[in-house]
């Protein structure tokens, strides 16, 4: 049995995860997530953020490794694990000749949800996305802003437990990253775990329970911004005092990682 | 020696380095070691067109400048030019609405129009260029066995190509006016599908309307069109004097082509960057709605994916107007239907394979926007379902669109003849099924809106599924005639389905 039988505390295990291109992308990667919390997973470019990503979502098949979301093994099972998640990346795709509407009928039909509560959902996020004046017309002509919450409107209308998203502010203005952030925040307070790639290191300081450093594909720190910045200290010593911000800690844990490659 | 940034020759040398690098690209797939492949297969080509052209032509090397030769000739090169202006206008269309660098050029500070004139005289060298390979063979045929006053025919072509240039950019032009920026790209298209095919498929229906068959040199060779065709002085055989070598009707003809295609550039060129700035805005202020929702319709993720495939086909106005170039060429076919019904005439046989054709053609085209132009890969692949359950599903999406496409033809053959109309059902799926296959071997991730570059990705793919709908055509005429040969063109439509997936980039990979 590959399912975990008791609820999970975890709503993301990862275990030995490996995964080679021309050169080792994700290099032995463990890492738990737990159920309601908001993880945002920050590194330098190349660093097997989005690999690490896209593996979870069942895009990228790994070289090794077992990674388990809700319980459910990603591997063994996808479709059990895809069941209860939804991946966005940066570059939001959806389908330009659809609109919003049918857009969101299309993915609540490919996640089997009833068509009476698909709709009511539906009509709760576009409403709450600020979407329903735009409802009706297809997606041609919308800002990336627009995209991305067309995009992100698809994946609660099924209401995963775990949101996974790659860099989903790039891009946007200042209101619809804000509308975005507050999307995302609620969902947690609401129960739900979302795992998020960002280079913007202030969001991840102010919106993130947990940060997670990744570099060279391992994951070389781990925990609140207060734990980060005691490894700093510690483990780099670097000048990192107890104000120093998420930037000041990540260039010091990461300084090494930058000397190496 | 190196032209002054932002003169026409400075653009003519930046123009033709693009697109000798586009044009190596294509013929290499973006393998630079592949370019001798390339060039013997070139040369392979250019050998075997040469003797076709002796099989074809070789007879009319010596023919005299008669009414008859003046007719076919005419005939012929109004079938071309009307094949160039089609091409032409899509390239003129492309050249508004593809931003590309259009973007760069229009902000900076260099005078457009200079540019635009190279580029609207590209489309001229461009329509030549495509039309030269073809006939080449032929003229040079011509040349060795009937003498050099058949290369007066190259400079016809030179010629069409710049009057169908100018002509197409005209036609734009005046869309561009009438119909506004919005609509223009989709109305520019199906009219040159329309000019494309409107000719050949008139002398077919023609042809099969008068003499009941399908040849269109019929109606060219008839005894009405030449009763009521000029006589051999009119100004309206000056092209083809000119290409069976006239010098007088060559120098008239070509120079006035060439002023045609200048009067179109100077006309044209200083307002191209206004047209260009007006169909780049069309994206933003654009707003298609569609009809409200009450609420969502019961589904199942597969008909959800079927629905969505078939609202996407229906919505793009650059995929119908190639479906659309595909479908009327099923006109002819359907009058050779209507005019044979109930006659049990023999040439019900021809429509078999005819409509087998299309339909492999078509599932093609079909299949790869449902297998390979999907917008939203991630959001498939992550969605909870068994890929084999979402491939089902597009394959289904593709089948339908043919059974859509097809079913009234084959009811109505089904009242002529239901043997007919039986095997040409089986035909139809299976040489739909063969190109689905074909292009599920050779998928590779791409936007819908690449759909007209997609022959480009893959030549394989493209000769396979091309040799395939052939195969299964020859296949459905044979058993169409209730012989029991029809085994053969299968084996070697099969022969071809297993080539194609031993080649497959899925199976080299694996």
């Amino acid at each position: 049995m590959t399912d975990r039988a008791v609820i999970p505390d975890f709503a993301l295990e990862i275990r030995g995860l490996v995964k080679r291109f021309e050169r080792p992308a994700v290099d032995g990667l463990d890492l738990n997530v737990r159920a309601g919390e908001f993880y945002a997973l920050v590194g330098p470019n190349g660093a097997g953020k989005t690999t690490t990503l896209r593996i979870i979502a069942g895009l990228v098949r790994p070289d090794a490794g077992t990674i388990h979301v809700a319980g459910h093994d990603v591997l063994a099972r996808p479709e059990a694990a895809k069941r209860v998640m939804a991946w966005i990346s940066d570059e939001p795709m959806i389908y330009d000749k659809l609109t919003p509407r049918e857009y969101l009928e299309f993915v609540a039909g490919l996640w089997d949800v009833a068509p009476a509560v698909a709709a009511a959902r539906a009509a709760a996020l576009l409403d709450w996305l600020d979407l329903e004046p735009h409802a009706d017309e297809r997606c041609e002509g919308f800002s990336k802003g627009m995209r991305q919450k067309v995009a992100l409107a698809g994946a609660l209308v099924h209401e995963p437990r775990v949101i996974i998203l790659d860099e989903p502010l790039t891009g946007l203005d200042a209101g619809s990253a804000r509308q975005v952030k507050t999307v995302l925040r609620d969902r947690v307070r609401a129960g739900g775990t979302v795992i998020m790639t960002t280079h913007i290191l202030e969001v991840a300081e102010r919106m993130a329970d947990r940060i997670g450093i990744i570099a060279r594909g391992k994951l070389i720190a781990e925990g609140t911004l207060e734990d980060l910045r005691r490894q700093a200290v510690s483990k780099v010593n670097a000048n990192a005092n107890g104000d120093a911000s998420l930037e000041d800690t990540f260039l010091a844990l990461t300084a090494e990682q930058a000397a190496a490659a | 020696m190196s032209a002054e940034p932002g003169t026409a020759v400075w653009f003519a040398r930046h123009e033709a380095r693009l697109a000798g690098r586009d044009w190596l690209a294509m013929m290499t797939a973006g393998r630079p070691e592949r370019l001798r492949r390339a060039a013997i297969a070139i040369a392979v080509f250019v050998i075997f067109m040469h003797i076709v052209a002796y099989w074809m032509v070789g007879r009319y090397a010596n023919a005299a400048p008669d009414q008859e030769t003046l007719v076919m000739i005419t005939g012929s090169a109004l079938l071309s030019w009307l094949l160039m202006i089609s091409q032409a206008m899509e390239s003129t269309t492309r050249a508004f609405y593809a931003r590309s660098d259009l973007d760069l050029i229009l902000a900076s500070p260099v005078q457009t129009s200079k540019l635009f004139a190279v580029r609207i005289a590209t489309v001229a060298l461009a329509s030549t260029m495509m039309a030269l390979p073809l006939a080449a063979p032929f003229i040079n045929v011509l040349v060795v066995l009937g003498g050099p006053r058949w290369l007066g025919a190259y400079g016809l072509i030179v010629a069409m190509g710049a009057a169908a240039t100018a002509l197409a950019v005209g036609l734009t032009v005046a869309l561009f006016r009438v119909v506004g920026a919005k609509r223009t790209r989709f109305v520019a298209q199906v009219v040159a599908a329309v000019i494309g095919a409107a000719f050949v498929i008139g002398l077919q229906v023609a042809a099969i309307l008068s003499y009941g068959t399908i040849s269109r040199l019929a109606v060219l060779q008839s005894d009405t069109v030449l009763a009521h065709a000029p006589g051999t002085g009119s100004m309206m055989w000056w092209p083809a004097r000119a290409a069976l070598g006239d010098p007088v009707a060559l120098v008239i003809v070509l120079a006035a082509s060439l002023v045609l295609l200048a009067a179109a550039i100077a006309i044209v060129a200083p307002r191209f960057g206004e047209y260009a700035v007006a169909a780049g805005g069309v994206g933003y202020g654009a707003v298609a709605r569609a009809r409200r929702q009450a609420a969502f319709r019961p589904t199942s993720p597969r008909r959800a994916l079927r629905r969505k495939e078939w609202m996407l086909l229906l919505r793009d106005p650059w995929l119908m107007s190639q479906t659309l170039m595909q479908m009327l060429y099923l006109v002819p076919p359907a009058v050779l239907l209507w005019r044979n019904f109930g006659t049990g005439n023999a040439a019900l046989q021809l429509l078999v394979p005819v409509l087998v054709m299309a339909a492999g053609q078509l599932g093609g085209g079909l299949a790869w926007l449902a297998i390979s132009g999907e917008d939203a890969p991630d959001l498939v692949a992550t969605a909870p379902i068994p890929a084999r359950f979402i491939l089902v599903a597009k394959i289904e999406a593709v089948l339908g669109s043919i059974a859509v496409v097809f079913a009234p033809l084959i009811v109505a053959l089904a009242f002529a003849s239901p043997w007919h109309a039986l095997v040409t059902g089986c035909g139809i799926v299976i040489a739909a099924l063969a190109a689905t296959a074909i292009q599920l071997w050779f998928r590779s991730q791409a936007k819908r809106s690449q759909f007209r570059r997609r022959q480009v990705s893959s030549r394989l793919a493209t000769f396979a599924e091309a040799f395939s709908s052939i195969g299964w055509a020859a296949t459905a005429a044979v058993a169409a005639a209730a012989i029991p040969l029809a085994i053969a063109p299968a084996l070697l439509a099969l022969l071809v389905l297993a080539g194609a997936w031993f080649m497959s980039p899925r199976l080299r990979n694996a």
